[in-house]
């Protein structure tokens, strides 16, 4: 298996406040890649969806914690995944259609919509009862540096 | 996180401004609704230009606004979106509900 150039590890717990810090983050780690602000917008916006899932779906009632692991690749690969240990999600496929929520009237449900197309690569895997586990995978353009 | 809300001839702006995530959609939420059901405008101007971030939270956030000044017959207007706000209500299709995006 490939072998990172450099690995980030977070642990928060799902209290709202950490949506922000969570993405900030990323987004601080992943920087040293050299992205563009548009690179860089793409992925505080998917991770800040999937942080958003473990805080209002995963840990529902509850606050648990919210584990992140970044990983760069020498090619520009980014990798994040963000996994929680709450209710999980019983019907994946239909948890990833667009406009699908049980979250309200107030929640759009486009989460894994806006995840899907602002990163190049989505995984969900998850287990009813034992949690959720999201790998966003995106490749930064690599620039030459005079 | 900051809402500035102001009236003139019927009409309501909502100058929203910092992030909008989930942590802080249900404060404006609150603020805006609040000021309408008192106010009863018959346009809602909500102006994301200060906004330096939104995931899908803001799109929650507009489409019950929009729902919200429908019931009370009155239109919504978004303006001042960046590019990358624009991609995330473009996403969510929120054009075919008429909806202005400026």
């Amino acid at each position: 298996m490939e072998k990172p150039i450099n690995e980030m590890r977070l642990v928060v717990p799902s209290r709202s406040a950490n949506e922000s810090f969570a993405r900030v983050a990323v987004a601080a780690f992943v920087s040293q890649l050299d992205p563009t602000l548009d690179e860089l917008s793409d992925i505080k916006t998917a991770v800040s969806e999937a942080v958003t899932n473990c805080i209002v779906h995963g840990y529902r009632d509850t606050i648990g914690s919210i584990y992140i692991n970044a990983r760069l690749f020498q090619n520009g690969k980014i990798c994040v995944k963000i996994h929680d240990t709450g209710c999980g999600i019983a019907d994946v496929k239909q948890a990833m259609e667009p406009l699908y929520t049980t979250g309200g009237s107030d929640r759009s449900g486009l989460g894994f919509t806006v995840m899907e197309s602002f990163t190049d690569k989505l995984r969900v895997r998850s287990t009813p009862g034992k949690g959720t586990t999201v790998t966003l995978e995106k490749h930064i353009e690599r620039r030459t540096h005079d | 996180m900051a809402a500035d809300i102001s009236f003139c001839d019927g009409c309501m702006t909502v100058r929203l401004g910092g992030e909008i995530d989930h942590h802080n959609a249900g404060l404006l939420r609150e603020s805006i609704d609040s000021s309408a059901e008192r106010k009863l405008p018959n346009k809602l101007i909500l102006d994301f230009s200060k906004v330096g971030f939104m995931d899908s939270s803001g799109i929650g956030l507009i489409m019950g606004r929009y729902r919200l000044i429908k019931e009370l017959g009155g239109e919504l207007e978004v303006i001042g979106a960046s590019p990358q706000i624009k991609r995330v209500i473009k996403l969510a299709g929120l054009e075919r509900l008429g909806l202005n995006v400026g």
